[in-house]
């Protein structure tokens, strides 16, 4: 049982949850995750660990509410449990002292890129932050990417907030500006390919946290099975970060559409969208 | 001798029903099959059974407890060898191990050792008559176990009987490995798996669920703290692909994933439970050991229209049990021999809907002993489906190799462990189960781990 030490809203459908798992808090790294369930009914679902904190013993999560499994976690409150979490899982990023960097966050994604912007920092590099949304109460996470980035832009689909436009287009600002040593994006897929397709113009490597289906979380089952450079490897254990211009954008958007129809009919969730669970 | 009567027949639920519900197939022996069956044994001076048995159950002796009405005491005469009876009496595959070396079934068919195996263990459970044996004496000794599977289970229950503090760590949120993930409900009830292991904690052994070694804590870390000695027994856990094109389409899944949905994670109760499974449709299961059969039945309980097993091989080389076989034909699953999947083609929407196949025909035998399938040319066919599943075996989990340095492990992955000990290349690191040998039996996993308790535990009291 992991105890909700807090819970708070940061946006739309989405919490940030501060909870008990001494063993996860102990070992993880920026970029791992861990895979959870909230009841005996749940789903296994993987997510990264946002923060943690060894002394107190306990992890800070994002959840965005797409499923029921999700929706069950944001429906408890402080001081309830979740009934299991297993990790951390996956390969740490590979952290190391390299110049600038740019961190882009899409959405919930940006819950992804803080923790490695956070280690990129420590490690002594200049960070440039992007994050994204559609809209302005889709932006998350402002005063915790501004905190450790040199710089931090924000663009919105719709100009509620920041730039009037895409992450992709203050990131080809950036690039054009500065010498860029590498890119790291987390998003929706659609937004983890723009990125790629523009930063490959430029030759800067990119780097792209992936979350596909995924099952078992422990390199047992093949669900979250991606192709990058023409090769099958498995998320959770090979991953979850890939070299994004070797990524199979197409069949990982395609993977993560799996369920909708089925998940659809039984939740009857408006905008029920597998693919804003990146 | 003359035996006095024919082998007795479990009775079962019919094809037309089972395939409606995830109930267990065979009801079990009533007491008067059970006294029948036990009375065609010869209680065989030198029993050939025992032999064919990789953890050496006392079988005549049992099965003379089972002739005198000594149900219960018959169990417990089994667990003096065997911690896991009612499991073993579903699921190992009695026709190539003690049924196989059994006296009488030179004459007729050999006694059925697995249904009496199964009968006493049951009746022992639902009599509530199950006997904890007496622990020895505490050693102060730690031991770690890497997997609650037959094999950590198995180590698991020897030790703690010789006074031990046992602790398994097992990966997933249920312990018993492949026996709770793997093997549907049908075939291995769940309740049983349960109280199987209950037995096991009752030996004072512990278990902690979600608990990854390799990422949650190291092998070294284990031995550096608290424990005395380490146990690996996680199994052969990466499942094996083709690498044919359209193999990442949506509705391909390994045989790992299929299962787990359905067993562990109960997606044939899906909206009740919330893991999704696909459902309906022509579904291919390719593979021809239990893993596929298994498998292929599961999706004809989820209601496909019409199951289909491609096997590479002929139908004499399929490695499933006898049983399984015949459980799956009577179902109604179509077999299609000799052949084999070149490619799966999808729909615009990523999902499948067609396997490109090939023929094949018996070549020379491989290293396996079995003869080498070889393709047809120009024998192209194509078969309309809607989910596919392989099953095709497994690849041993890198999880625990990567991080332990120091551990020797095959070409393949595989953990190097000696066969008469379980010793690793590391002092106090032991392995066994499918770790080692790659996919195998539940009972042969077991045979390993008992081996290196016996091991394990002459390395804690410093016996040579």
């Amino acid at each position: 049982m992991h105890r909700i030490i807090s819970k708070k809203k940061i946006a739309e459908d989405i919490f940030k949850i501060v909870l008990e798992a001494p063993v996860v808090a102990a070992k993880r790294k920026a970029g791992q995750f861990v895979v959870l369930r909230p009841e005996e009914t749940s789903e296994r679902i993987p997510l990264t660990i946002f923060d943690s904190d060894a002394g107190k013993g306990t992890i800070t999560i994002i959840v965005q509410v797409v499923g029921k499994t999700t929706r069950k976690i944001a429906s408890l409150g402080e001081g309830e449990n979740l009934l299991d979490v297993a990790g951390p899982l996956g390969n740490p990023t590979h952290v190391e002292r390299k110049g600038n960097i740019a961190v882009v966050g899409g959405g919930v994604g940006t819950a992804v890129a803080y923790p490695v912007a956070k280690a990129f920092k420590e490690e002594g590099n200049n960070v440039m932050g992007i994050i994204g949304a559609r809209t302005k109460d889709l932006i998350i996470l402002e005063d915790e990417m501004s905190a450790i980035t040199s710089e931090l832009f924000i663009t919105t689909d719709d100009g509620s907030y920041g730039r009037k436009g895409f992450v992709t287009d203050a990131l080809k600002d950036i690039i054009e500006k500065n010498p860029v040593a590498e890119v790291l994006a987390v998003g929706p897929v659609p937004m983890m390919k723009a990125v790629c397709d523009l930063t490959k113009q430029y030759n800067v490597k990119t780097m792209v946290s992936l979350n596909p289906i995924m099952v078992d979380g422990t390199g047992m089952c093949g669900a979250c099975r991606v192709t990058v450079a023409g090769k099958t490897r498995f998320t959770c254990v090979d991953g979850p970060e890939f070299n994004g211009h070797e990524v199979d954008f197409d069949e990982l958007s395609k993977r993560l559409k799996g369920y909708s129809d089925m998940e659809k009919h039984y939740i009857g969730h408006k905008g029920c969208n597998l693919e804003n669970k990146v | 001798m003359k035996d006095k009567h024919d082998r007795q027949k479990m009775p079962e639920q019919k094809p037309s029903e089972r395939i409606k519900n995830f109930k267990e197939v065979p009801f079990g022996y009533t007491e008067e099959l059970a006294l029948n069956e036990a009375s065609r044994c010869l209680e065989c001076k030198k029993p050939m059974c025992v032999k064919g048995c990789p953890v050496n159950v006392p079988i005549p002796d049992f099965i003379k407890l089972v002739k005198q009405g000594k149900f219960a005491e018959a169990a417990r005469k089994i667990k003096e060898a065997n911690s896991l009876p009612a499991i073993c009496g579903r699921v190992c595959p009695q026709e190539d191990q003690c049924e196989k070396l059994c006296v009488i079934g030179k004459m007729s068919k050999p006694v059925a050792i697995g249904a009496l195996e199964r009968f006493v263990s049951d009746y022992e459970r639902e009599k509530r008559n199950v006997a904890i044996p007496k622990v020895s004496e505490k050693t102060g000794k730690k031991v770690a176990v890497v997997g609650s599977g037959p094999a950590g289970l198995t180590v698991a229950g020897e030790l703690a009987k010789k006074g031990h503090e046992v602790t398994i760590f097992e990966a997933l949120h249920k312990p018993g490995g492949v026996l709770v993930y793997g093997i549907p409900e049908f075939r291995l009830p769940k309740k049983i798996v349960e109280s199987e292991i209950d037995y096991v904690k009752q030996l004072g052994v512990k278990i902690v669920t979600n608990a990854v070694i390799g990422k949650s804590a190291t092998v070294a870390e284990l031995l550096e703290g608290e424990f005395n000695a380490v146990f690996i027994g996680s199994g052969a856990g990466a499942p094996k692909f083709m690498n044919i094109p359209g193999e990442n389409c949506v509705g391909v899944f390994s045989a790992n994933e299929y299962l787990t949905r359905s067993n562990l994670m109960k997606a044939y109760m899906f909206p009740e439970y919330d893991t999704p499974i696909p459902r309906g449709g022509i579904v291919a299961v390719v593979g021809g050991g239990n893993v596929a059969m298994d498998s292929a039945r599961t999706a004809l309980r989820l209601g496909a229209e019409k199951v289909i097993v491609l096997y590479r091989r002929s139908r004499e080389e399929m490695p499933a049990r006898i049983d399984e076989i015949h459980h799956a034909e009577e179902e109604g699953i179509e077999f299609h021999f000799l052949v084999n999947p070149i490619k799966f083609i999808c729909d615009e929407h990523g999902k499948v809907k067609e396997i490109e196949c090939i023929k094949m025909k018996l070549g020379e035998p491989d290293d396996s002993g079995r003869k080498r399938p070889v393709k047809i040319d120009n024998s192209e066919f194509s078969v309309k489906i809607d989910t596919v599943v392989i099953a095709i075996g497994n690849d041993p989990n890198p999880l625990i190799q990567k991080t332990t340095p120091g551990l020797e492990v095959n070409k393949w992955g595989n953990i190097i462990s000696g066969k008469e000990s379980g010793k690793t290349s590391i002092e106090g690191v032991y392995a066994g189960g499918d770790i080692v040998t790659g996919s195998a039996t539940v009972i042969e996993a077991m045979g390993a781990g008992k081996i290196a308790a016996g091991a394990i535990h002459k390395f804690l009291m410093g016996e040579k």
